[in-house]
């Protein structure tokens, strides 16, 4: 159906794909993760309640949250091209993709570390933990399976985001969707692609959902 | 046991929580010692402020004015690091439990003792130890969620002990519980406080769990200590309105006479010793309050004098008298007695 060097094309484009997900993902986190406690942790029934601070990074989340993401990809390419050198292709993508994600991953964590039940929280300061071992100790791991799920929504959500950048020249699958579906009306690509995308979606949810049943001791 | 210094003072504590529609008083002025090795009760009806005096003794909750001495530690004047050695000592347990789900039941007792800063294995030895002494051995592995409330208490239990501490505040410890199960608990607290001579500071709402477990209890009724005392004493003579209400938890006998209608009934040694009262009660199929009673049984005659309290319905109190009267008796009326 398609020649070889299509084939080549739309399997560079899915690992592409993979690795701007997965990259932007894991730095989307390790900022995302920490903005996620702090929230939490400076809510006024929080470890340590800082309503300025909470509110300033409500603000500030919710602001970039709002920002359209291909307005965002627009807006931050010079801050891409100071990176990464260049503002186009998949690793130049990954800028927009962590500054897009980060602040959704934050309400993620947030919300999942809010499940945590306040009396364990209670019984753990009666027995004399630190704010910090109670983050570390109870917070993270009875919030886990919350966690993992809503990794697996962010994961997926930023796959869809790294689809979207093909319009700025993202690369990846769906770049190859844009260029070779959209603009050259090569609808068999472009099927290809959304199946692609489509199955990546899908194995990763099955992974997460699983995952965080695996963890999951509540039964 | 008993004598020193008691090991928590209370000393003019006072709670004020600051919400958005004001600021709303918890608890004011309370005093209040517990002594080393007893077994304490605090109780009062939900919202009377127990929960938070208990939250109050760890600093789990601040207070507003006044302080707690714990160990003749001013708990007000440490510093927080000091503050979270100090609750090491003092163990606590919970209506919900609140276990860690995610953690078996032996990581769970582990826990205290990670924060102490206990050694892996040491601290698995003594947690084996606790579990053992709560009779739940074979369930170390096992996770919260596969326990039953009574069992999940046990580990509980365990926890708050791993650390060696002087006290252990129970907060409605057993109220999500049956009660073949209370009783269990109540067991092993008792045991607990006889073998390791741990002082036990109990908040409930029940009164059957005070009669079963405690020393001297405190009755804390809208913000303040209402009565303080021997469990003993205070079941006998009541002497507040709240301690009443918690010992006739019915209480709706003597709310239905709200009248302040009594009549006093002499026995000057007239009539016959016979059951008067009883007698009326059974023919009129109303009863009446007995409010005082001090009567002899002299040679067959009777002597002294009973006040009871009047229904309501002003018929029957008039009927009531007339009775008493025809058996020989002398029967006035004294109003605003109750």
């Amino acid at each position: 159906m398609f020649d070889p060097a299509t084939l080549e094309m739309i399997g560079k484009g899915f690992l592409e794909s993979l690795y701007m997900t997965l990259v932007s993902s894991a730095l989307a986190y390790l900022i995302g993760l920490p903005l996620g406690i702090v929230l939490v942790v400076t809510d006024k029934d929080g470890l340590k309640p800082a309503p300025g601070v909470n509110s300033v990074l409500g603000v500030i989340i919710n602001l970039l949250r709002s920002m359209p993401f291909l307005i965002l990809c627009i807006t931050v390419i010079p801050l891409t091209r100071l990176i990464t050198g260049t503002s186009l292709g998949p690793t130049a993508t990954i800028v927009p993709l962590v500054i897009g994600a980060a602040p959704f991953i934050a309400r993620m964590v947030e919300s999942s570390l809010k499940e945590v039940d306040k009396g364990v929280v209670e019984a753990a300061q009666s027995m004399g933990a630190s704010p910090f071992e109670i983050i570390w100790k109870v917070l993270l791991p009875e919030a886990r399976p919350s966690l993992i799920l809503g990794a697996a929504i962010s994961v997926t959500t930023i796959l869809g985001y790294s689809a979207m950048t093909g319009f700025v020249g993202g690369g990846g699958l769906g770049d190859i969707a844009i260029r070779y579906g959209y603009y050259r009306y090569q609808t068999g690509i472009m099927l290809v692609t959304v199946a692609l995308l489509v199955i990546i979606v899908q194995v990763l949810q099955e992974i997460g959902i699983r995952l965080a049943r695996l963890g999951d001791k509540r039964k | 046991m008993g004598t020193g210094t008691p090991l928590i003072q209370i000393r003019g504590l006072s709670k004020v929580f600051s919400t958005e529609s004001g600021d709303v008083n918890v608890l004011e002025d309370i005093d209040l010692d517990i002594k080393e090795g007893e077994i304490f009760g605090i109780i009062g009806m939900s919202g009377a402020g127990k929960s938070t005096l208990v939250r109050c003794l760890n600093f789990l909750e601040k207070p507003t004015k006044g302080t707690v001495y714990f160990d003749n530690q001013d708990l007000s004047a440490l510093s927080q690091k000091e503050l979270y050695k100090v609750r090491q000592s003092m163990g606590m347990i919970f209506q919900q439990f609140n276990l860690l789900m995610q953690r078996n039941v032996l990581k769970n007792v582990c826990f205290p003792l990670e924060i102490a800063g206990v050694r892996k294995n040491e601290a698995e030895t003594r947690a084996l130890e606790l579990l053992e002494m709560v009779d739940l051995s074979d369930k170390a592995r096992a996770y919260p969620s596969q326990l039953s409330g009574g069992q999940k208490q046990r580990v509980a239990i365990a926890r708050a002990l791993a650390n060696n501490p002087k006290v252990i505040l129970c907060d409605e410890a057993t109220s999500a519980l049956d009660p073949a199960t209370t009783k269990g608990i109540l067991a092993l607290l008792k045991d607990i406080n006889k073998r390791l001579g741990i002082t036990i500071v109990i908040i409930t709402h029940e009164m059957s769990v005070v009669e079963e477990i405690c020393q001297r209890v405190a009755i804390i009724d809208s913000r303040h200590i209402a009565e303080v005392g021997y469990v003993q004493e205070i079941f006998t003579r009541p002497t507040t309105e709240a301690a009443r209400r918690l010992v006739f938890p019915e209480g709706e006998r003597v709310d239905h006479f709200t009248s302040s209608r009594c009549c006093r009934i002499v026995f000057d040694g007239s009539s016959s010793f016979e059951p008067v009262i009883a007698n009326m009660v059974l023919e009129f199929r109303q009863t009446v309050n007995i409010i005082f009673a001090d009567t002899r049984n002299i040679d067959g005659r009777a002597f002294g004098q009973i006040i009871i309290q009047l229904p309501d319905d002003k018929l029957t109190g008039e009927k009531m008298m007339a009775y008493l009267r025809s058996r020989g008796l002398t029967v006035e009326e004294v109003n605003d007695f109750v």
